[in-house]
């Protein structure tokens, strides 16, 4: 109920978080929203020495219009990316699923970069980012990296992140009109809970939540579409290449029915050609 | 700030918000329900957004306002519309949770004035109540949506004493 | 006009709603100020003996005051002896994961949290006994000097020829499955020793009981305990009285001489409260084609958990109601209570009503889709006939009141059944053609008897006070924690004495205040602690008269009350009128009282219908509850408002267990479901809005004609939505489905009913 001790610093700015991490090393952690992190915590799950809190960070919180993509400061919350105007114009995907995360109150505090340097692929974000390619910048002591979505997510708990670099932003592509179609279905006993499976669809691009120990790409899925199958017979080849879990929620084999269930209706409400 | 009144204390860094309001600022309205802010028993007000208060460090809030049940009715005592409602609709019966849903019910409204069922419903996915079946948490939401357009009494209340 | 039976919102919201309850945690008394916290350390294996418990690391841990263990409860009177007694503190085995081992008590909570997480305890692991199989095998033996892990058993199985002449019959086993309370409030408790007395504040539904259990653990005299009961924050039946981890802090104060203060974490309540249910059904159930009912036997398996708690009364509960509604020429049931090595069974809403209903419910649907009948007409034609009461059950059981068709007859009506049966073959004839949507409707009926009051001779106490000042209090032997007891009291006195309900305060819950009383469970408070009530303010009015006649010098048959105004007059004299002050200021310095102990003659036996309309998206499994329309007729109303919001929240919980909630455990014993992200207990987004119907057949067991509420909505919704859900995909072939109906579980219902994995 209670984290372990720890000692608690605060970063105004980037370059402090910066300077923060590198005098604590290994011993340090960067605390966004906390409602990834807190949790853990609560539970001695995970038991950092030091916490450093960005919460003060404001020049990571932005939603701007950039040449063909959106600029996403890591520190935006989920709520606000929720009632993004300009995000529900360019990208109404992404605003959809941050409305997804949690309930209000977990979306007044967490954030997209928090939630996607947690890398749980039960989360809503990280599939989504990855149906989307966005691209995601990390600022180090080594300077700034651009890291495909693609090549971010390692495993659970687990990102490309060196544990000294800060995620400062995610660039998302506006999409082209011809892959303007998207979807996001969550499939839930509750709707508080975790997905037990869920499906980005973005134009032919196609994302699963709680498919494996990261989020993938359904690739047969788009493979088919791109041979030009139709819905339904893409969504056949949704659990290809996967790994679902099997725990109180759902065994694999139902995971893997539900995916081709959600993908196939994802397909339909995207009106993917 | 704690309903508008500052706070100041040095508390241990591990210390969440809801025991920095329950044991330092002495409120204890708001409740702990779980351990794994899945209740929302400990939902305030964080500069005026619902958040679980047991999910927050108080460090976190530091230099902000919280608001807590206690600081919703007026100066003079006068009852806060979401308060008026969750009464007249009996949408408490134990009470342990009610602190909790009303400020959760009360971002809500700030947010979206004019909600339908459904999304009261799902505006309160993040607290629960054992008691209700929240049936009357639902009716007493949409009823201070009325009463804070309408701005007049609401919803009779028959033989209230 | 009467206020009784009119809508009267809360006297107790106000400050619920502004300054919050106080709740046992919330306490901030100057006895309480130096108060230690106590943080317990419970075993993390579900079997083992204890070799060694090494506190050293732990005490040396800041702000550690004392570790305690079993081994310190020397100064307690010897235990009870038999073999399954349950310990305090677990000495030499453990026999649940979350069973106290010892307590750590700390300067404050985080500090407890730190220190009990150093205590070192040795294990020896035993084979855990997990399901009712494992433990009737009687392999590995929770308590070898038991001999078996059987508790109990009662009833016997059907007689040959039970069965003989029924054209049909269909047996079936399913669970009951075992669930957790989850009140929003976990367990809490205070403790001062001082001056040779010990004072207990607990988060309890009966001070009185709590206060005896405790004496008699400590060897103490019941007039050296003092119970105080503050909120409650839900009880539903777990916080019956107090349990070993309240005793213990109870013990741990007197033994250090500090006050203590406890209050667990939700994952600490999740195993160390008791859960409900868990019991295994086997139901055989035949008769005849035209839809007849003619023999029905319920065999029960009750897990019982690691300890004898609820687990030793509960199926005879189950027994009692088995035949429900139904006019049966056979009825019979039989039981067995096993130990497994899981968190002990306790009441929780119901308490073995919720299983027999869920049960025969269930029976009944089977029946009516062997034979091919609407499984309302079903029950039609085997309800108890109205004429028939009071009618005697095979078991024992003497419904008072009841129209049971009339309950059917008006949730059938009220929710449109005819309407639905039509939506319900359109979607279907659509789906046949392939065309329309994955979503399919189902109808799900259940048709409820149950007993409240069963301990309706333990009764009630109330005493009544009118003082000078013109003010009333009620003392009350009930203990509410949520359900209005003190606007629905007050009720009760204003309606006798004509003294406003802003002038009326209820004591409960304090053991020096109320000696003597039962408290809240059971659905008794109304029948028994309200009748109490009611008398001794009629008392109270009966003395007043004879003290106002003496002011007046008048007869006393001449007094009357005028209720509207609150003062006594000779009837036709305005200018004689007194107010409740005077008259109570005459009586003398203790002003006018009465006090009560209502012991009734026998239980009440509500009774009611729910139907629930469920949808099931047919290719994913997923069940939602779209309708859920009820009559649950509990006599007369007293205060419509709190009967509804008892029938909300009975029917949410009943709606959970059908569709959600599910307390699980690994093959060793390990939870699986110990934080409420895991365990699926239900929010505002899976119900709807509820439709109740109003129908009051009242009793003659008491004055009031009222029989108790508390209970129904659970006992009705659970079976309801679980045979809507099965009716939703009936036509894919499916027969039944295990509760909770949860998306897999319909999923592989689907699959199985087509052939395919």
């Amino acid at each position: 109920m209670i984290p372990a001790p720890f000692s608690y610093r605060r970063a105004d700015s980037v370059a402090e978080a910066l300077d923060l991490i590198t005098e604590y090393g290994d011993d340090g952690k960067f605390l966004a929203g906390g409602h990834s992190l807190l949790p853990l915590m609560k539970l001695r799950l995970a038991m950092p020495e030091v916490l450093i809190d960005l919460g003060p960070v404001r020049e990571l919180s932005y939603i701007r219009e950039e040449d063909g993509h959106i600029a996403i400061g890591a520190l935006t919350r989920h709520h606000d990316l929720e009632h993004s105007e300009l995000l529900a114009r360019s990208v109404p995907l992404l605003a959809h699923a941050a409305g997804q995360v949690g309930d209000p109150q977990v979306r007044h505090r967490g954030t997209i970069g928090g939630s996607l340097a947690h890398s749980d692929p039960a989360s809503d974000l990280p599939a989504t980012v990855l149906a989307l390619d966005a691209t995601l910048m990390a600022r180090g002591p080594a300077g700034l990296r651009e890291i495909p979505a693609a090549d971010f997510f390692q495993g659970l708990f687990e990102t490309v992140l060196e544990p000294d670099e800060l995620l400062t932003e995610i660039r998302v592509p506006v999409p082209a009109p011809d892959a303007a179609g998207w979807s996001f279905q969550k499939f839930t006993k509750r709707a508080i809970d975790w997905a037990i499976v869920g499906v980005a669809v973005q134009g032919r691009a196609v994302a699963l939540v709680n498919m494996a120990g990261t989020p993938v790409r359904a690739a047969g899925v788009e493979r088919a579409l791109a041979a030009g199958a139709a819905p339904a017979e893409a969504a056949a080849h949704a659990a290809e290449g996967t790994s679902p879990g099997d725990d109180i929620n759902a065994s694999p084999a139902y995971r893997e029915h539900l995916a081709r269930v959600l993908v196939e209706r994802a397909l339909v409400e995207a009106q993917v050609v | 700030m704690v309903n508008g009144a500052p706070v100041a204390a040095e508390v241990e860094d591990r210390t969440l918000l809801v025991h920095f309001v329950r044991e330092t600022a002495g409120l204890t309205a708001t409740n702990v329900g779980c351990d794994t802010t899945s209740c929302g028993a400990c939902t305030v007000l964080l500069d005026g957004e619902s958040v679980k208060s047991c999910t927050v460090l108080a460090a976190q809030a530091d230099g902000r306002q919280v608001t807590t049940v206690e600081g919703l009715a007026g100066p003079g005592g006068e009852l806060h519309p979401m308060q008026r409602a969750f009464r007249a609709e009996h949408g408490l019966q134990c009470g342990f949770c009610t602190p909790g849903m009303v400020m959760a019910s009360v971002s809500l409204l700030q947010e979206n004035p004019h909600p339908t069922e459904a999304e009261v419903r799902a505006g309160l996915e993040g607290n629960l109540c054992r008691c209700t079946g929240y049936h009357n948490i639902v009716r007493a939401v949409l009823a201070a949506a009325e009463l804070e357009v309408t701005g007049s009494a609401g919803p009779a209340e028959e033989r209230a004493s | 006009m009467s206020i009784l039976g009119t809508r009267v919102v809360r006297t107790e919201d106000p400050r619920l709603l502004t300054a919050g309850g106080t709740y046992t945690d919330d306490l901030r008394l100057p006895e309480l100020a130096r108060a230690l916290r106590v943080t317990f350390v419970r075993s993390p294996v579900a079997h083992a003996e204890i070799t060694g418990i090494d506190a050293k690391t732990a005490l040396d841990s800041p702000g550690v005051v004392a570790v305690l263990t079993a081994a310190d409860a020397d100064d307690l009177p010897p235990a009870a002896g038999r073999p399954t007694t349950e310990p305090l503190l677990a000495a030499d085995r453990v026999r649940y994961v979350g069973e106290p081992v010892a307590i750590v008590l700390t300067e404050d909570s985080y500090q407890g949290e730190d220190a009990a997480e150093l205590v070192s305890v040795d294990y020896q692991p035993l084979a855990a006994v997990v399901g009712v199989d494992a433990a009737l095998a009687d392999e590995s033996l929770l308590f070898p000097a038991a001999g078996s892990n059987v508790l109990r058993s009662g009833g016997d199985p059907a007689p040959d020829g039970a069965f003989a002449g029924c054209d049909v019959v269909v047996q079936r086993t399913f669970p009951n499955q075992r669930v957790a309370p989850v009140p929003l409030e976990v367990r809490a408790a205070a403790a001062t020793w001082a001056d040779g007395r010990l004072t207990l504040w607990a988060s309890t539904q009966n001070a009185q009981q709590a206060r005896d259990q405790v004496a008699g653990a400590l060897g103490l005299d019941a007039a050296a305990v003092r119970v105080i009961t503050p909120d409650v924050g839900g009880g539903f039946g777990a916080k019956i009285a107090t349990d070993r981890d309240t005793i213990v802090v109870a013990w741990a104060a007197r033994r250090l001489g500090r006050p203590l203060r406890w209050v667990e974490t939700r994952n600490e309540n999740l195993l160390g409260m008791v859960h409900g249910r868990a019991q295994r059904h086997t139901i055989t159930i035949g008769g005849s084609r035209d839809g007849r009912i003619l023999a029905y036997h319920l065999d029960i398996i009750q897990d019982s958990g690691a300890y004898p708690r609820g687990g030793t009364f509960l199926p005879g509960l189950t027994q009692l109601m088995a035949s429900g509604v139904y006019d049966l020429a056979y009825c019979g049931a039989a039981f067995r209570s096993v130990l497994t090595t899981t968190t002990p069974i306790g009441a929780y809403r119901g308490a073995g009503r919720p299983e027999a209903t869920a049960a025969i419910e269930r029976a009944v649907d089977l029946f009516a889709a062997e034979i091919g009948m609407d499984p309302a007409e079903v029950r039609r034609r085997n309800v108890v006939a109205p004429e028939a009461f009071p009618y005697t059950t095979a078991s024992g059981a003497v419904y008072d009141t009841g129209d049971y068709a009339a309950a059917l007859d008006a949730v059938l009506a009220g929710a449109g059944y005819a309407g639905l049966r039509a939506e319900q073959a359109r979607r279907r004839a659509l789906s046949r053609q392939g065309q329309g949507g994955p979503a399919q409707l189902g109808i799900g009926l259940a048709s409820y008897v149950e007993i409240t009051a069963g301990d309706y001779s333990d009764g009630e106490t109330s005493r009544v006070v009118v003082d000078a000042t013109g003010a009333a209090t009620v003392y009350t032997g009930s203990s509410p924690h949520g359900q209005g007891h003190q606007t629905a009291f007050a009720m009760l006195v204003t309606d006798q004495l004509g003294i406003p309900m802003d002038r009326i305060t209820v004591i409960h819950g304090d053991t020096d205040q109320v000696p003597h009383g039962v408290g809240t469970y059971g659905s008794r408070s109304l029948q028994l602690g309200g009748t109490a009530v009611h008398q001794a303010a009629i008392q109270v009015k009966d003395q007043a008269r004879e003290v106002a006649a003496g002011m007046i010098e008048a007869s006393a048959a001449d007094l009357e009350l005028d209720t509207a105004s609150g003062t006594w007059q000779v009837r036709g004299d305005p200018e004689t009128a007194l107010s409740w002050a005077a008259v109570a200021a005459q009586a003398g310095p203790d002003g006018l009282s009465a006090e009560v102990d209502f012991r009734a003659a026998s239980p009440t036996f509500p009774f009611g219908a729910h139907l629930a309309v469920v949808e099931v998206d047919t290719q994913t499994g997923k069940a939602t509850l779209i309708r859920h329309v009820t009559v649950d007729d509990a006599g007369k109303v007293l205060n419509p408002v709190l009967a509804e919001g008892q029938r909300h929240g009975g029917i949410a919980q009943g709606a959970a267990q059908a569709l959600l909630e599910e307390v699980r455990y690994d093959a060793e014993g390990n939870p699986l479901t110990s934080t409420l992200a895991d365990y699926a207990a239900i929010t505002a987004t899976e119900l709807p809005s509820f439709e109740l119907l109003a129908m009051e057949t009242p009793t003659s067991v008491n004055a009031l004609g009222v029989k108790g509420i508390g209970e129904a909505g659970t006992i009705g919704a659970t079976p309801a939505v679980l045979n809507a859900v099965i009716d939703a995909v009936a036509h894919l072939g499916v027969r039944h489905i295990d509760m909770p109906a949860t998306p897999q579980r319909i999923w592989a219902a689907i699959n199985e009913a087509k052939g395919s994995v």
